[in-house]
């Protein structure tokens, strides 16, 4: 069964179309990652499938609740993590996630409060008020307001923005586990190494369109290969003709040459010499997440 | 129903929280102006002529809503607003709350607000003066819809602003002038023709006229002639709220 379930979903904004027709299924389990540069159209997307924005056209299920037709049942599936630090200045941590669990139905919650509370390093800041929280401490809480009532889908956008290396793998860690235990998780972010580990398939909006679902291992083995990277103190650099058959690429004191496999380096390095192509160093790069990223956002299809 | 009795509860809390602010700054304001214009216009002022009901007696019932009004319309207005500039709507926006019970939560909380204030004006103003209670029932229905009258319009206002400054202005420029032409101050029958053409085209005047009935049984409209009014009124702005919720006007972009 999907867990999301999106079809041919448009979203406007006045004359900008912010999500172009976008068709994606997020499968129970899951650990789906969704990458964009800023205003690809990530949060307008997660927005509409929480609810908190109005689908335009298309149609969005969660664990097959349609969100507008049966957004009750829809929104009782899913646990969101805005990527805004927001919070209610009223109400301490404790109450906070006391109302938070009311709002979603559940009146007798405190045992799991306090897992919560303890997984996430908040319990001696229980009975402090929102507002004397250091906005990694707000974070957390938001994150747990969001698993407040378990449940089966839990989305996080950006959660890790801002937040020091400390909390960033304590939040991987129990996000890991939930994710083991059986929750989807739909993540996003702009640090794609943390994609690159803890995502199983990485969907990638580009000016609102969806143009790349892959598992995150085929994605990263169609950006399989090497980057030698050249440097020349000098900066006077001119490659081959010879090397024409490889991605060249010239960068702020030398050039970057992709080549498919590591047989493919000594035919490089015996073109560089028969050029007389002179080098200060020499770096090899396995590519990543980032790579792939980086050439599909540069590539042709524009949206 | 557990969502609604959660959200509600919180309004509650959030306004008990600042209670000086929301509930002892108001009875004062109201005692103030009892003070300040019975002392001014005590026995300048013949109101209901013939019924033996003085001034000060006359002025407490029209206080007292004056101030219900303006703190329903406060609680859901300055909630609502605030909620949304700061961004924590998100957390009544996310949860399985139904439009109904968004609509009721909000606005219940405003009645509770509105009717404490305006109740503790009464007792506080029996330490100056002594008034009769006629008919209670009127009393408390007339209070009832005017506190749910103006929490709707506070939602409306709330959903609606985009910045503090238009609730301000809503309150400035529309809740005052229409309190205060409303009769608070003085009985409709001594105002010019024209006045009194107004008087009757505002629905607070009817709310006021119909709550002061319940203490007097003197009013200067049929009773029931104004709760058709502020029934008709009451709903209307209710049922325009909730209509405003369920499309999502201003909160779900």
């Amino acid at each position: 069964m999907n867990a999301i379930s999106v079809r041919d979903v448009y979203k406007y904004f006045g004359t900008l179309c912010a999500v172009k027709g976008v068709t994606l299924d997020v499968v129970e389990g899951e650990f789906f990652g969704l990458l964009g540069p800023n205003g690809a159209g990530k949060t307008s997307l997660i927005n509409m499938i929480s609810g908190l924005s109005v689908v335009d056209s298309g149609s969005i299920e969660v664990n097959g609740s349609d969100v507008s037709k049966d957004y009750l049942r829809a929104r009782r599936m899913l646990g969101v993590v805005p990527q805004e630090l927001v919070f209610d200045p009223f109400l301490s941590v404790y109450q906070t996630l006391k109302f938070q669990s009311g709002y979603f139905g559940i009146k007798h919650n405190d045992s799991w409060i306090q897992e919560i509370l303890g997984a996430l390093g908040l319990d001696e800041k229980a009975d402090s008020n929102m507002r004397s929280l250091s906005g990694g401490m707000k974070r957390r809480v938001l994150v747990a307001q969001a698993l407040v009532h378990r449940p089966p889908v839990i989305i996080l956008d950006e959660p890790t923005a801002g937040v020091d290396v400390d909390l960033r793998q304590g939040l991987w860690k129990f996000i890991r586990e939930l994710n083991e235990r059986g929750h989807t998780i739909i993540l996003t972010t702009h640090y794609l190494e943390e994609a690159e580990s803890l995502c199983g398939r990485i969907g990638m909006l580009k000016k609102g369109e969806l143009v790349v679902v892959e598992k995150t291992e085929q994605l990263l083995q169609s950006s399989e290969g090497l980057t030698i990277r050249l440097l020349i103190a000098s900066g006077d650099c001119h490659l081959p003709e010879s090397l024409n058959s490889f991605q060249t690429k010239l960068i702020p004191g030398g050039a970057e040459i992709i080549v498919p496999n590591a047989s493919n380096v000594e035919e490089v390095l015996a073109h560089l010499r028969v050029a007389n192509i002179k080098y200060d160093s020499l770096q090899l790069d396995r590519r990543d997440l980032e790579d792939v990223f980086v050439s599909v956002m540069r590539s042709g299809k524009d949206g | 129903m557990v969502g609604f009795q959660t959200l509600f509860s919180k309004e509650i809390t959030r306004f008990l929280k600042v209670g000086f602010q929301t509930i002892g700054a108001p009875v004062l304001t109201a005692l103030l102006y009892l003070l300040i214009f019975s002392n001014a216009l005590r026995g300048r002022i013949e109101v209901y002529p013939g019924s033996g009901i003085d001034y000060l007696q006359f002025l407490v019932p029209g206080l007292a809503v004056m101030s219900l009004l303006q703190n329903a319309f406060a609680n859901t207005s300055s909630s609502i607003a605030q909620s949304k500039m700061m961004g924590n709507i998100v957390f009544v926006l996310l949860p399985p709350i139904s439009h109904l019970e968004f609509f009721l939560a909000y606005v219940l909380a405003a009645v509770v607000r509105g009717l404490i204030v305006g109740f503790v004006v009464v007792f506080a103003s029996l330490l100056f003066v002594a008034l009769p209670i006629e008919n209670l029932v009127t009393i408390l229905t007339f209070g009832f819809l005017g506190a749910t009258m103006l929490g709707s319009l506070g939602l409306i206002a709330g959903i609606w602003a985009e910045k503090f400054d238009q609730i301000a202005a809503f309150q400035n420029f529309v809740i005052l002038p229409m309190t205060f032409l409303s009769g608070v101050f003085y009985s409709v029958h001594d105002l010019p023709n024209f006045w009194q053409l107004v008087s009757y085209l505002n629905p607070f005047f009817y709310l006021i006229d119909g709550f002061r009935a319940g203490f007097f049984g003197v009013s200067d409209v049929e009773v029931f002639h104004s709760l058709i009014i502020v029934s008709t009124v009451t709903f209307a702005l209710s049922f325009g709220c909730f209509l405003l919720i369920r499309a999502g006007y201003k909160l779900r972009s």
